[in-house]
């Protein structure tokens, strides 16, 4: 059975590309599954997320142009077949390269997303869709089933003409063959049929939306207005499915009388130019280290635990208060501080706030790096020493500022030395790392949801009563950090005493001055002009300089001053070492002088 | 259906640099002296028989005068060419030596252009991933910086001291091993690997893939292998290869374009792509436009 074909005039037609078009049934986006859709000639991956949210995205790896529907889907990233490149949900921004762990390019890699709207069972998408996607007042009104979808080597126009002509039957009577046919155009693209039984009286309405896959391609979708008793379900399937089946092969009967029109083309857009030249690596900080994440962990609200294990050869050794730096598959670096106790190398054990308003560092560990990822790290480094020949240490810690001092209380433990652990958390559901906590047994006193007053009176009960060869250690939120620091001055404790250790350095630097620095040992006169620090300075001409915070917190790019009076920017120095004028945190800190004599 | 038809139609070429190529056609031990084989050359049909001497005879199925096409023997295959081809084939020296095995590893079809096959071997990152257990494993999956460079008496694009972690390198692998590659790129479509051999520490095995363009889109890959492995058979070797190669084949026919683009702008290039970016500027100094999506003036304009 053919039918004469008349095509109608394509300019007549609104522009498809404005269009909404059905992509895929929810039936084709079972639990983490990558659909492998088209629309107008273009390939789209298709995938839900955990979430529910539902991602059409160029189906390319905007690496090397592998089909990203051969990837995985696990719930909140597809991973690229060809490279393990990770795509994130909704974003598409790519989250992880494995090739370079240590120097993932600090660009934003993003593939191409289109809109995505489910309406009907189904999901629509489009080129540049405007508007929503169509509504179809009976569907709204009724119980949409979606029927079996079928695809057609057939143009939509000659699918469409065909669906004019096609006929099936109301549900209560599928096995005869006299329905009435009444047809309703929606727009172009779609049209519903109504089925009328001449002796029930009973109808049956079916919405067809004819998805455009390319210029000789279509895909029928149809959902019948009213979903069927689920017995009858299969049976109403299979006649609709026979129904359909016939119009198929009417349509593509139809279509080969016509000549074969030219394939549509999907442009694909170019990379920015940023991202079409290959990066430089990244020279500067220095990440020697290869660990992979063997365990991550919930270890209280908002704080994820890692294990981290080395790629290579054995992990060094470490010092209690050391620190690593972490350098994030988004090329941001971040310093966290070990936790481990003593002689434990086999893995590092780092423990990560969730900051309210991260600027990507700890949002990338918990909601990006996870267990099997690589990541490059430094070497540990220790700018926050444990005197281990005292006869009281006290150890104070504010929130995720617990982390060195579980290192210190380890190493303190077993050596015999008197200390005490006091952890101040807002809640009981914010300490962290129990298991470590329980091994330091009555050591360890925590003090919870105390307003900053009460914080204050504790802190001045504890360190009340300096006595010879006691020492306190300090690590939490600046505020906390200077009001124990306060206390412990007016408590006559020694500032040689007193240690501490700042998440950041919130003070504002000031890089408006210009000086000269002269680097005694080599002999060399150097400009630091400003909005410069010495830091960038000294690496500009070819001084490799260890760093790790860059921001005057973690105390790395310390150099000795021979000469020159010091501007102190910095929060690791103490009262007694910014007096002294013999040091100088290179990244943050400046001269007041005209000239600084450097000993390097 | 006749969107399939579509895609069998050969696009003619008319690219000098790749009509005068020597291209390897098939194993000489697969051609026969009684009856002729056919096999399809730039979208050209060939047919070629051994002569009654013994020699490969190759010609175009459509000229009824059968007139012979150049022939080379070189390392296991015919190669002919459709132009005027170079006096001599690349040299790989390894091949006569005396102690070395030198086996055809097998031909597989692929439907993706000869650059694009040609740039996945040249591609360490990949292995973790696609070679999983056997040429690379989670998590050593980094690529480490390596040296790229082009002879400039042969012009041969060259990539050395590069280094990957694999666990079963070769047939002759017991353990996991760091293996060496040195990358050579001798022509448009074929490329040639040295790697680290268990059994000798200055001596390296030579794996090689010569494409034959059926097509712009479609190839026949032959494997080329000199081998320092005295001890497994033809058939374990052939097994290794084929393993390897079936692995990747699904991978490059999902690659999208099927022709490898030269703009710089159309891919995202990594440090690991070191080689690749200079095999893909190095087809373009050529002028090589067949099997490609040469730089078009604009895209020029935009990246210059």
């Amino acid at each position: 059975m053919t039918n004469p074909v008349t095509l109608p005039d394509p300019v007549t037609l609104p522009d498809p590309m404005t269009l909404w078009h059905p992509v895929a049934t929810m039936l084709d986006l079972p639990h983490r599954h990558i659909f492998h859709g088209q629309l107008l000639g273009r390939e789209v991956a298709i995938w839900r997320a955990d979430d529910e949210f539902i991602n059409v995205w160029e189906n390319r790896c905007l690496h090397r142009g592998v089909r990203l529907s051969i990837g995985t889907n696990d719930g909140t990233e597809l991973t690229c077949r060809y490279h393990g490149w990770r795509y994130s949900n909704r974003s598409a921004g790519c989250t992880y390269i494995p090739a370079h762990p240590a120097d993932a390019p600090a660009r934003t890699i993003c593939n191409r997303t289109f809109a995505a709207v489910e309406q009907y069972g189904l999901v629509w998408s489009g080129e540049d869709p405007i508007g929503e996607p169509p509504t179809v007042a009976s569907l709204d009104d009724g119980t949409p089933f979606t029927l079996r979808n079928l695809p057609v080597n057939a143009p939509s126009q000659i699918v469409l003409d065909q669906l004019r002509q096609h006929r099936f039957q109301p549900v209560a009577s599928l096995d005869t063959d006299d329905a009435e046919m009444t047809a309703t155009e929606i727009n172009d693209y779609a049209l519903s049929l109504t089925s009328t039984g001449t002796n029930t009286a009973e109808s049956s309405t079916v919405v067809f939306f004819v998805q455009p896959v390319d210029s000789d391609r279509s895909v029928i979708r149809a959902v019948l207005t009213e979903a069927p008793a689920e017995v009858a379900q299969l049976a109403v399937l299979r006649h609709h499915a026979a129904a359909l089946g016939k119009l198929v092969i009417a349509a593509e009967a139809a279509a080969a009388q016509m000549p074969l029109p030219e394939p549509m083309q999907a442009t694909i857009n170019q990379v920015s130019l940023a991202l079409s030249v290959m990066p430089e690596p990244m020279l500067d900080r220095q990440a020697p280290l290869r660990v992979q994440v063997a365990r991550k962990w919930t270890t209280a609200r908002d704080i994820a635990g890692f294990e981290l294990v080395s790629v290579g050869d054995p992990l060094p050794t470490f010092q209690p208060g050391a620190h690593i730096d972490v350098h994030l598959p988004n090329g941001l670096v971040r310093q966290y501080s070990l936790t481990n106790g003593p002689g434990d190398t086999s893995r590092y054990r780092i423990g990560v706030k969730l900051e309210a308003n991260s600027t990507g560092g700890s949002q990338c560990l918990h909601d990006t790096v996870r267990e099997g990822d690589v990541l490059a790290i430094s070497e540990p480094r220790n700018n926050f020493p444990l005197r281990r020949d005292s006869l009281r240490t006290v150890l104070i810690a504010g929130g995720i500022g617990v982390t060195p001092m579980l290192a210190m209380a380890q190493a303190l433990k077993p050596m015999g030395l008197a200390f005490e652990l006091h952890y101040f958390a807002q809640a009981d559901e914010h300490l962290a790392f129990e298991e470590i906590r329980a091994g330091l047994g009555d050591a360890v006193i925590t003090h919870v949801g105390l307003s900053p007053d009460e914080t204050g009176a504790e802190l001045a009960r504890l360190l009340d009563g300096y006595g010879h060869a006691n020492q306190v250690y300090i690590c939490g939120p600046g505020p906390m950090l200077e009001a124990a620091r306060t206390i412990a001055t007016a408590a006559d404790w020694p500032d040689q005493a007193v240690h501490f250790e700042y998440f950041k350095n919130t003070t504002e630097i000031d890089d408006s001055s210009s000086f000269e620095i002269a680097l005694a040992r080599s002999a060399v006169n150097l400009q630091v002009p400003a909005g410069k620090s010495i830091l960038e300075v000294l690496r500009d001409h070819g001084i490799a300089m260890p760093s790790s915070c860059e921001q005057g917190a973690c105390g790395t790019c310390v150099v000795p001053v021979m000469e020159g009076e010091i501007e102190h920017q910095d929060v690791h120095l103490k009262q007694s070492e910014r007096d002294a004028g013999d040091k100088i945190m290179t990244c943050v800190s400046r001269a007041v002088s005209d000239r600084l004599v450097l000993d390097i | 259906m006749r969107t399939a038809l579509t895609t069998t139609v050969a696009t003619t070429c008319t690219d000098p640099i790749i009509l005068n190529q020597w291209h390897p056609l098939l194993p000489l031990d697969e051609m026969a002296t009684d009856h002729p084989g056919t096999a399809v050359l730039l979208g050209e049909r060939l047919s070629y028989q051994l002569d009654a001497n013994g020699a490969p005879a190759v010609w175009l199925t459509a000229d009824v005068d059968a007139t012979p096409l150049p022939v080379l023997v070189e390392y296991l295959y015919v190669w002919t060419c459709l132009g005027s081809p170079p006096d001599e084939l690349f040299a790989i020296p390894e091949f006569s030596e005396p102690d070395r095995r030198n086996v055809h590893g097998g031909t597989i079809g692929v439907h993706v252009s000869a650059p694009r096959a040609i740039e996945n071997f040249l591609d360490m990152g990949h292995f973790p991933y696609v070679h999983t257990d056997v040429l690379g494993v989670e998590p050593h999956t980094e690529v480490a910086e390596y040296d790229v460079h082009i002879d400039p008496e042969t012009n041969d694009v060259w990539a050395t001291d590069c280094i990957f972690y694999q666990p079963r390198a070769s047939t002759t692998s017991t353990e996991g091993q760091m293996s060496d590659y040195l990358y050579r790129v001798p022509h448009p479509y074929c490329v040639i690997l040295y790697k680290t051999t268990p059994l000798f520490e200055d001596r390296m095995d030579v794996i090689a893939l010569f494409c034959r363009p059926v097509d712009d889109d479609q190839i026949q890959a032959h494997m080329f292998l000199s081998l320092l492995d005295p001890d497994n058979s033809d058939t374990v070797i052939r097994k290794f290869q084929q393993g390897i190669f079936g692995q990747d084949k699904p991978i490059l026919e999902n690659q999208y374009p099927k022709l490898l683009p030269l703009d710089p702008r159309a891919e995202t290039p990594i440090r690991a792509d070191k080689i690749a970016i200079a095999y893909r500027r190095w087809l373009s100094d050529l002028g090589v436009t067949y099997g490609v999506i040469p730089v078009s003036p604009t895209s020029v304009s935009m990246t210059s």
